[in-house]
C-alpha cells in the first residue's frame, strides 16, 4: 500500500471510529431527564 | 388518530433500531463500489462533506418532524406532514413515504432471503470445491435468469426455492412487526447489530490480515493492493461534480432519508425525549459500519483472489452472491464456512433491520388510523408485499425488479425529501423547526445548522433532483457542457437513459410490448409501473378516507360517539 493510501485510510476510519465512539458514551453516560410532574412542565410556551 | 400506545423501552433500543434502518445491503457493497469509480480514498472527502451539509441536517429533520407528529397522535408520515401545515394538500405528499416502503420492501425482502438461503448455504457447505463460474450458475439458477430453470409451472418459470426462502423471510418480518416496537423491532436491533458488528470486524480483520495470497500469473492478487485502490486519493478527482453527485447520492441513501422511517421511528418518543444526540449517534454509526467496515471486505477480498483488474470491470451489487462464495472457499474448510455465516448473516441483519424499519409506516398508519390491531396490520401488510413482491420475483429477468428500484428506491425518495425539507424550513418555519430539533437536546446543536438546513440542504437536494431529471449520457461534467451546447444549437438534449424524463418517456427505448415469442419487457416494465401506481393511488385514497374520518370525529360530540 502506498504511504497516502495507508494514512488517508488510517485518518478517516480511526476518526469516524472516534466520533461514533464519542456520541455513544455521551448516550450513555447522560442521566435520563426526570418525568415531567406537572402541566407547567409539559407546556411549550 | 392514534389509538396506538406503543413507545420505545429504552434509549440504547432505540438508537439501535434506528441504526439498522440506515445500515443495510448498500453500506457493504454499494459505498466501496461508489468509492473506487469515484476518486478512492478522496471520495471521502465530498462523502464526509455532503454527510455534513446534507445527512446531518436531513437526520435532525426528520427525527423532530416524527416528535412533533407524535405529540399530536401522528405515527406515519400523512399526518405528521399534515399537522406542521394548514394546507390539506401535504397528507398527500406523505402517502410518498408508505408508498415508497411498500415498493421497496417488495424486492428488498427478496434480497434478504437470498441472503437467508445463502447463509445456509455457506453453512452447509454447499460452495465447497467448485469454481467461480459455477458459483455465479448457481446464483443465476436460484432466481431463475438465463433460462436455467426447470421447474416449469404454466409455462412460466417460477424459481421455487426462492420463493419458499422469500415466504419464509416475510413471515418473519410479518411476525417481528406483529409484536410491535420494543416487543419486537427493537429486541431484534438489541441482538442482531452487535451481531452484525462482530461479523463485520472478524471479515474486516480476516481481509486486512491477509495480503498476499499468492495466485499464479497474478501480480496484483493482494488484500493490500484492493485498499490501496480504494484508499488512495486522486485529488483531481474533486474537481468533477459526478464524483460530489455519487457522494451526494450515497449519502442520501445510506442514511435512509427520504423514507419517512425515521419519523416514523421518532414519532414514538416522547415530547421532551432527546433528538439530537440520537440522530447523531445512529448516523455516526451507520457511517462507522460504511467506512470502517464496508470498505474493508468486499473490495480487499476480490482484489485478494481476482486481482485489479478483474475488479475494476465487474465490481457491483451482484458480487455479494455471484463472487464471495467462491473467494470464501479459497480458505480452509472451517474459516470459509465461518466467513460466509458472517458475510451473509452480517448481510441478512443489515437488511432485516431495513425492512423492519420500512413496514413501520404502513403499521402506524393503519393502527392509528383505522384502528386496527397490529396483528391484522401485519399480516394484510404481508398480503400486500407478497402480491406486490410476485411482479419482481416471477419476471425477474425482464428488469421488473430494477423498475420497482428506480421509482420507489430512487426518484420516490428524493421527491419527498425534497418536500420535505421545504415543509420543514419554509412551510413549518425555522423558528419553529430549530426549536423542535433544540428541543430536550443532550448536546448543544451549532447554530450554523440552522443557514444550513433552511438554504444549503434543499439546494443539495434539488441539485441532485434535477440532475437525476435531466441527466445527460453519462453525466460527466463535459457531458453536461455538450448537452447544453446541442441545446442551444440543435434544440434537443442527450437525455441519459436513466434520467427521470427519459424513464417517463421511454425514450431510446423499443415500445412494443409483444413480439413473436410473447411479451417483451416493455410488457412487463409497464406492468410494473402499473402496479406502482395502483399502489400510491390506492394509499392516497385511503389517506382521504382516513382524513374523513378525523373530521366526523372532530365535528362529532364524544357522547354521540360512545
Amino acid at each position: 500500500m502506498s504511504g497516502s493510501a495507508i494514512l488517508f485510510m488510517v485518518v478517516v476510519q480511526l476518526s469516524v471510529t472516534i466520533v461514533t465512539a464519542y456520541f455513544f458514551y455521551r448516550v450513555l453516560t447522560t442521566k435520563k431527564k426526570p418525568e415531567p410532574d406537572s402541566f407547567t412542565d409539559n407546556d411549550d410556551s | 388518530m392514534s389509538q396506538t400506545t406503543q413507545s420505545w423501552g429504552s434509549r440504547i433500543g432505540l438508537i439501535l433500531a434506528m441504526a439498522g434502518n440506515a445500515v443495510g445491503l448498500g453500506n457493504f457493497l454499494r459505498f466501496p463500489v461508489q468509492a473506487v469509480q469515484n476518486g478512492g480514498g478522496a471520495f471521502i472527502i465530498p462523502y464526509l462533506v455532503s454527510f455534513l451539509l446534507m445527512g446531518i441536517p436531513l437526520l435532525w429533520v426528520e427525527w423532530s418532524m416524527g416528535r412533533y407528529g407524535g405529540k399530536f397522535g401522528s405515527h406515519s408520515t400523512p399526518f405528521i406532514l399534515d399537522s406542521m401545515s394548514k394546507k390539506r394538500w401535504w397528507k398527500y405528499i406523505g402517502v410518498f413515504a408508505i408508498f415508497t416502503n411498500l415498493g421497496i420492501i417488495s424486492y428488498y425482502t427478496y434480497i434478504e432471503s437470498w441472503t437467508l438461503t445463502y447463509t445456509i448455504k455457506s453453512l452447509s457447505g454447499a460452495f465447497s470445491g467448485i469454481g467461480r463460474e459455477e458459483v455465479a450458475g448457481m446464483f443465476d439458477t436460484y432466481v431463475g435468469i438465463n433460462g436455467t430453470l426447470t421447474d416449469d409451472i404454466l409455462g412460466i418459470n417460477l424459481p421455487v426455492w426462492a420463493i419458499v426462502a422469500f415466504l419464509a423471510t416475510l413471515c418473519l418480518n410479518i411476525y417481528i412487526l406483529s409484536k410491535g416496537l420494543s416487543g419486537g423491532i427493537e429486541k431484534v436491533a438489541k441482538i442482531a447489530m452487535p451481531m452484525l458488528l462482530v461479523f463485520g470486524v472478524f471479515l474486516a480483520i480476516r481481509a486486512i490480515t491477509l495480503g498476499d495470497t499468492n495466485i499464479d500469473g497474478c501480480d496484483t492478487c493482494n488484500t493490500h493492493a484492493g485498499l490501496d485502490f480504494l484508499w488512495n486519493p486522486q485529488f483531481d478527482s474533486l474537481s468533477n461534480p459526478k464524483v460530489w453527485l455519487a457522494a451526494a447520492g450515497q449519502i442520501f441513501f445510506t442514511l435512509s432519508v427520504g423514507m419517512g422511517t425515521i419519523q416514523c421511528y421518532a414519532a414514538y418518543l416522547k415530547p421532551k425525549e432527546d433528538i439530537a444526540l440520537n440522530a447523531m449517534t445512529a448516523g455516526w454509526t451507520n457511517a462507522f459500519v460504511e467506512i470502517v467496515l464496508g470498505a474493508s471486505i468486499v473490495i480487499p477480498i476480490s482484489v485478494g483472489y481476482m486481482g485489479l483488474d478483474w475488479v475494476m470491470e465487474n465490481a457491483g451489487f451482484m458480487m455479494a452472491f455471484k463472487t464471495m462464495p467462491y473467494l470464501f472457499n479459497q480458505w480452509q474448510p472451517f474459516i470459509a464456512a465461518l466467513s460466509g455465516l458472517a458475510w451473509f448473516g452480517l448481510l441478512f441483519i443489515a437488511g432485516i433491520t431495513s425492512s423492519l424499519a420500512m413496514g413501520t409506516p404502513w403499521m402506524g398508519f393503519v393502527e392509528d388510523e383505522f384502528g386496527w390491531k397490529r396483528n391484522k396490520s401485519a399480516i394484510i401488510l404481508g398480503l400486500i408485499v407478497l402480491v406486490m413482491a410476485l411482479p419482481p420475483i416471477v419476471f425477474y429477468e425482464y428488469g421488473v425488479f430494477d423498475e420497482y428500484d428506480y421509482w420507489t428506491g430512487t426518484v420516490a425518495l428524493v421527491v419527498f425529501a425534497l418536500a420535505e425539507v421545504i415543509l420543514f424550513a419554509w412551510v413549518f418555519g425555522m423558528d419553529k423547526g430549530w426549536k423542535e430539533i433544540t428541543g430536550g437536546a443532550d448536546i448543544k446543536v451549532p447554530l450554523f445548522y440552522r443557514f444550513i438546513i433552511k438554504w444549503v440542504t434543499p439546494f443539495f437536494i434539488l441539485i441532485i433532483f434535477i440532475s437525476s431529471l435531466i441527466k445527460p449520457m453519462d453525466g460527466n461534467m463535459s457531458d453536461w457542457a455538450v448537452a447544453f451546447s446541442q441545446l442551444f444549437s440543435e434544440g434537443s438534449w442527450p437525455w441519459a437513459n436513466d434520467s427521470i424524463i427519459a424513464q417517463i418517456f421511454h425514450l431510446n427505448e423499443d415500445l412494443k410490448w409483444f413480439a413473436a415469442d410473447g411479451p417483451t419487457a416493455m410488457f412487463f416494465k409497464d406492468l410494473s409501473r402499473f402496479v406502482l401506481v395502483a399502489t400510491f393511488v390506492g394509499l392516497a385514497i385511503m389517506v382521504k378516507i382516513a382524513s374523513n374520518r378525523r373530521k366526523r370525529k372532530l365535528t362529532t360530540p364524544k357522547i354521540l360517539e360512545e
